[in-house]
């Protein structure tokens, strides 16, 4: 760990302003992942701006029904918000299957879209890997793939996302908000991460300096019917293995509309559009389900230690599925 | 020996001694114990797996501010070599493994220590390495002997010729993977090196034998060192015997010429230089009469050890001495590797060699057609398979039948995959456990002194690792002393007092305990009931000559109930329950806590736990917490642990057997035996992970 300056932002313009400012800092929330980094060598920073007092601490509803999730809210706070619960079952679900009790009291709603891959060799910096280091090779693509990506991946990175509350959101449309030296955007949940390409370095569209604010969730009545399912290791605290965001609108037997994202699979939370394209319209049978999910995965490319993959999300998709039509299964 | 010590506080249900200091924080480890002025170290380890440091470039850490020294191969003090390889670091150039201790830097704090350590320049002459262990690897060799001092290799009459003959046979190849020990303390060492001679604060499982490695090492007298341990958390094994970091620490402290240096290892260095369990390869054959009989029983069993120095794991052992069989065979080979030294593991050998065996027996009563349970009553020897010796007490049939009604075995459907409840395959699964009775005469000494306050101090260098010992031997020395628990003061954890046998083997109670009961007896015999203040005796533990004449274990039996979900594969263990007869019980609660605490680590072996070697560069990468698995207490659900009560007065003056390691063993095999139950799919290869059953 390399000695930094530590400066508590009281406003959002200068904290933005400071970092767009100094290609060496960054910013600080929560820090359960930017400090292990520190200590690991993989993240050098001069400068800390914490943003953790800065006034994005609520959940506020929003006047067309959907809810404002400020960047600073603790990853605790969220999951256990009643509104989330009552609208969003997937998001508190997500949220909840994340890291550990004690990790979710201090992480952030901003920091946990921002927390970088597990991947063992990004993790390790005697070992190459493009992500830390562009141009190093990737250490992962011929070693242990267990955890790594079966879609979307490239030859200079082949690591997965880690997040699950990033898998929840892509899944319900959420919009962040992103404040940046000239302004303000917004960027698509399902639009933040990136797949790797040749630039694994960057794991989002986000501009050094770019600070998000609060996470939008739209009103999106199927989401009151959502789920989040997870398969890992060990009941609690692990990464996902496959992890499953899903909402279901069921009408007469068919499916009138869906929402369905995987973790665990890619670079960047998965948005299954060709699985949602192939269910809309459809009937809630197993056998639409399969189809769906084969629809979803007949791209993947798995590596020598996850075949597994394939199935476990398929079986996944087909089993959240069937639990969110309930007795509408056909 | 004539009759057990009469039990008035040994069998309470007793709070530990320690309890309230651990809870508050006020029990000092070896990193809080308070020294003058403490330097810091961080180590440098090689990143190459085989060849030579060429050069250190040491320029950019020590021009950092704080930074006070950097040991190099090049320039360390020297040490006594040509004992202990694994000690022997920065005394050549030459890495024999990834992650080898090469350098330290000592500075004012650890974050410069550390920071520093990442600016010093290694080059090396980079050689091929091998990490990769294989059934057939060229370089397979027979070791002389095996942990513990057992045979390499056991045959009884012609186990192939048996084999082949038999009415029923299983023959099966079953792997157990690299684990690491993981205790809540990482290994710590605190050394200070002063004109009076050297301190060491160490987290380690024993003190005199700590002293006594670290002295030859330095090439000093051991009364020029003192070891403390008061209080260690956790060790496994992975603290009984001296690693690298200890002899790092002092090199340090020596140069540092009388100023404290504390060194603590992070997560990721306990992955590196401080022990593991090898990687077993097991072939087991089971052959038996069509009544379920075994007329032949082998293991061959392929491990792995350093190139510098063997370690080879007895898991050929279980399979000596559980089941009778007239044609038997057990063996062990080793591949010598680019690979850090293996060492001790709760239950090493008899932990992982008891997995397959256990999950042969199972498949060997599918294919006979009989219970789990009835397969192995048909098959209790009576007389010490291994040795021909009569037990001292063999209860493993009495454990079993406890457990199956405990468990409600009998409501167990008989054919696999035939429970699903809400989604979940349900299954049920049973496995036994050994362990044997070791003991070390004469390896531990005990003083029984009577204090001005009218209080018996009762001195020996023994080590409480969290296993209790601190409240077992104070009952003991109680009840040897005839006095209330309350009027007993103990003192261990430092080569101070009278020296002990590393806590390890089980055999603390046995080696301490017994040491306490012979220091009370003479006591008594000198001073009577009445003793005068100052009054003081010392003596060892004795020579048992029982254990030439009988066989020494304790035994159990271990139930699972495992859910697979059916779709994802996922894997659930709600209920494990254990019943084992290991002589007397000192202390319920520390006892449950010990059997309930390896009962959760053979958990965590049987679905979790597996150290990730990546063989190009020739270390494991899962090296922390997030991503070496161990069980979460999501994962722990209902444990119980229940004890026969079990007379033994063979096994020493307690009637004691040793409880810290057979909770592990055999909670796998249960484990697995229970997935197959669940599903009909038949799990050789640790650990038992959701993918296995898509």
């Amino acid at each position: 760990m390399i000695p930094f300056d530590y400066r508590r932002a009281d406003d959002v313009d200068s904290a933005v302003a400071t970092v767009t400012g100094n290609p060496a800092a960054a910013f600080l929330g929560g820090g359960t992942n930017l400090v292990d980094h520190m200590k690991l060598g993989i993240a050098g920073p001069e400068l800390l701006v914490d943003v953790t007092h800065l006034p994005f601490d609520r959940v506020e509803e929003l006047p067309d029904g959907g809810l404002r999730i400020g960047a600073n809210v603790r990853n605790s706070d969220l999951a256990a918000h009643p509104l989330v619960r009552e609208r969003y079952p997937a998001l508190a679900q997500a949220v909840l299957a994340g890291a550990s009790g004690q990790l979710r009291n201090l992480a952030t709603t901003g920091g946990n879209l921002l927390q970088r891959t597990r991947c063992v060799y990004f993790q390790d910096v005697t070992t190459p890997c493009n992500k830390r280091t562009p141009g190093e090779g990737c250490a992962a693509l011929h070693g242990y793939t267990r955890y790594h990506a079966v879609l979307g991946a490239s030859r200079h990175c082949v690591a997965v996302h880690p997040s699950d509350l990033a898998v929840a959101l892509t899944a319900l449309d959420a919009v962040v908000r992103v404040r940046r030296a000239d302004g303000e955007r917004t960027v698509r949940a399902s639009a933040l991460h990136r797949l790797p390409g040749a630039h694994p370095e960057r794991d989002t569209v986000l501009e050094h300096g770019e600070l998000i604010t609060a996470v939008d969730l739209p009103p999106l009545p199927l989401a009151a019917n959502s789920r989040y399912r997870k398969v890992r290791d060990r009941a609690s605290y692990a990464f996902a293995l496959v992890s499953v965001a899903a909402a279901l609108d069921v009408a007469d037997g068919r499916v009138r509309d869906v929402r369905l994202a995987l973790g665990g699979v890619a670079h960047k939370p998965w948005h299954a559009t060709l699985a949602e394209h192939v269910l809309r319209g459809g009937p809630t049978t197993v056998d639409a389900f399969n189809a769906a999910a084969d629809a979803e995965l007949a791209e993947a490319q798995p590596l020598p230690d996850n075949g597994f993959k394939l199935k476990l999300a398929r079986n996944l998709i087909v089993s959240v599925l069937r639990a969110l039509a309930g007795e509408d299964t056909r | 020996m004539t009759g057990l010590l009469e039990p008035r506080s040994v069998g309470a249900d007793r709070e530990r001694v320690d309890g309230a200091a651990k809870v508050t924080g006020t029990a000092p480890y070896a990193y809080e114990q308070p020294v003058p002025n403490p330097a810091y170290l961080h180590p440098v380890q090689a990143t190459i797996a085989r060849g030579e440091v060429t050069d250190v470039r040491t320029g950019d850490a020590t021009a950092l501010d704080g930074v006070l020294a950097v040991l190099t191969p090049f320039d360390a003090p020297r040490l006594e070599t040509g004992r202990d390889a694994e000690l022997e670091i920065l005394q050549s150039p030459e890495v024999h493994f990834r992650g080898q201790l090469i350098g330290a830097v000592v500075a004012e704090t650890p974050e410069i220590a550390r920071q520093a350590a990442d600016l010093v320049r290694v080059s090396y002459a980079r050689s091929d390495h091998d990490v990769s262990l294989s059934a057939d690897h060229p370089g397979l060799y027979r070791p002389d002997e095996v942990n513990a001092g057992g045979e390499t290799d056991t045959r009884q009459g012609d186990p192939d010729g048996a084999f082949a003959g038999a009415a029923r046979t299983v023959e099966a190849t079953y792997t157990t993977p690299m684990y690491h020990n993981n205790p809540l303390e990482p290994h710590t060492t605190v050394a200070s090196w002063d004109s009076s001679g050297l301190t060491i604060y160490d987290s380690t499982q024993g003190v005199h034998s700590m002293r006594q490695v670290v002295a030859s090492t330095f090439g000093i007298d051991e009364s020029g060192i003192r070891v403390v341990a008061p209080y260690v958390g956790g060790g496994f094994g992975s603290k009984g015997t001296p690693h690298a970091n200890i002899v790092l620490t002092v090199l340090a402290a020596k140069r540092m010429a009388g100023r404290p240096v504390k060194y603590a290892l992070t997560r990721q260095q306990m992955f590196s230089f401080v022990g593991y369990r090898t990687p077993t390869i097991q072939r087991v054959r089971l052959g038996a009469d069509e009544h379920g009989r075994l007329v032949s029983l082998s293991n061959d069993v392929v491990e792995q050890t350093s190139r510098i120095k063997e370690y080879a794991e007895q898991s050929g052992e279980p399979a000596r001495k559980l089941y009778a069989a007239p044609n038997r065979r057990t063996t062990h080979r080793l591949a010598p590797l680019d690979v850090p030294v293996p060492s001790w593991m709760r239950a090493p050998g008899e932990c992982p060699g008891m997995f397959a065996p256990e999950v042969a027996m199972d498949e060997l009563a599918q294919a006979c057609g009989l219970d789990p349970i009835e397969l192995r009553v048909r098959n209790e020897p009576e007389t010490d398979p291994g040795s021909g010796l009569p037990f001292s007490s063999r209860n493993l049939v009495a454990c079993l039948r406890e457990g199956a009604r405990r468990f409600g075995w009998d409501t167990r459907p008989r054919p696999a995959r035939s429970t699903l409840e809400d989604g979940w395959w349900v299954g049920t699964g049973v496995a036994s456990s050994a362990y044997p009775v070791h003991q070390s005469p004469g390896s531990s000494t005990a003083t029984v002194r009577f204090t001005a306050a009218r209080r018996y101090e009762v001195r020996i260098g023994a080590v409480d690792i969290g296993t209790g010992a601190w409240t077992a031997l104070t009952q003991i020395a109680a009840d040897a002393l005839d006095v209330p628990f309350e009027d007993v003061d103990l003192r261990i954890g430092d080569t101070g007092l009278p020296a002990a046998a590393v806590a390890g083997g089980s055999s603390g109670i046995t080696n301490w305990g017994w040491a306490i009961v012979e220091a009370a007896r003479v006591f008594r015999e000198k001073f009577g009931a009445d003793p005068s203040p100052g009054d003081e005796r010392t003596a060892t533990q004795p020579e048992n000559p029982n254990t030439e004449r009988y066989a020494m274990s304790a035994y159990g039996a271990q139930f699972a109930e495992v859910r697979v979900d059916a779709y994802t594969g996922e894997i659930r263990v709600p209920r494990l329950l254990g019943v084992f007869a290991a002589g007397r019980i000192v202390n319920p609660r520390t006892a449950r806590s010990q059997l309930v605490g390896g009962m959760t680590m053979g958990l965590s072996m049987a679905l979790h736990e597996e150290s990730v070697t990546d063989e190009r560069f020739g270390f494991v990468v899962n090296h922390d917490l997030a991503e070496y698995h161990i069980a979460a207490c999501a994962d722990v659900r209902r444990i119980e642990a229940h004890w026969l009560d079990e007379h033994d007065p063979y096994v020493n003056p307690m009637g004691t057997k040793g409880i810290g390691e057979i909770g592990i063993v055999g909670t796998a095999a249960a484990i697995a035996n229970a997935a197959y139950h669940a599903t009909g799919v038949r799990v050789r290869d640790l650990p038992i992970t959701a993918d296995k059953f898509l």
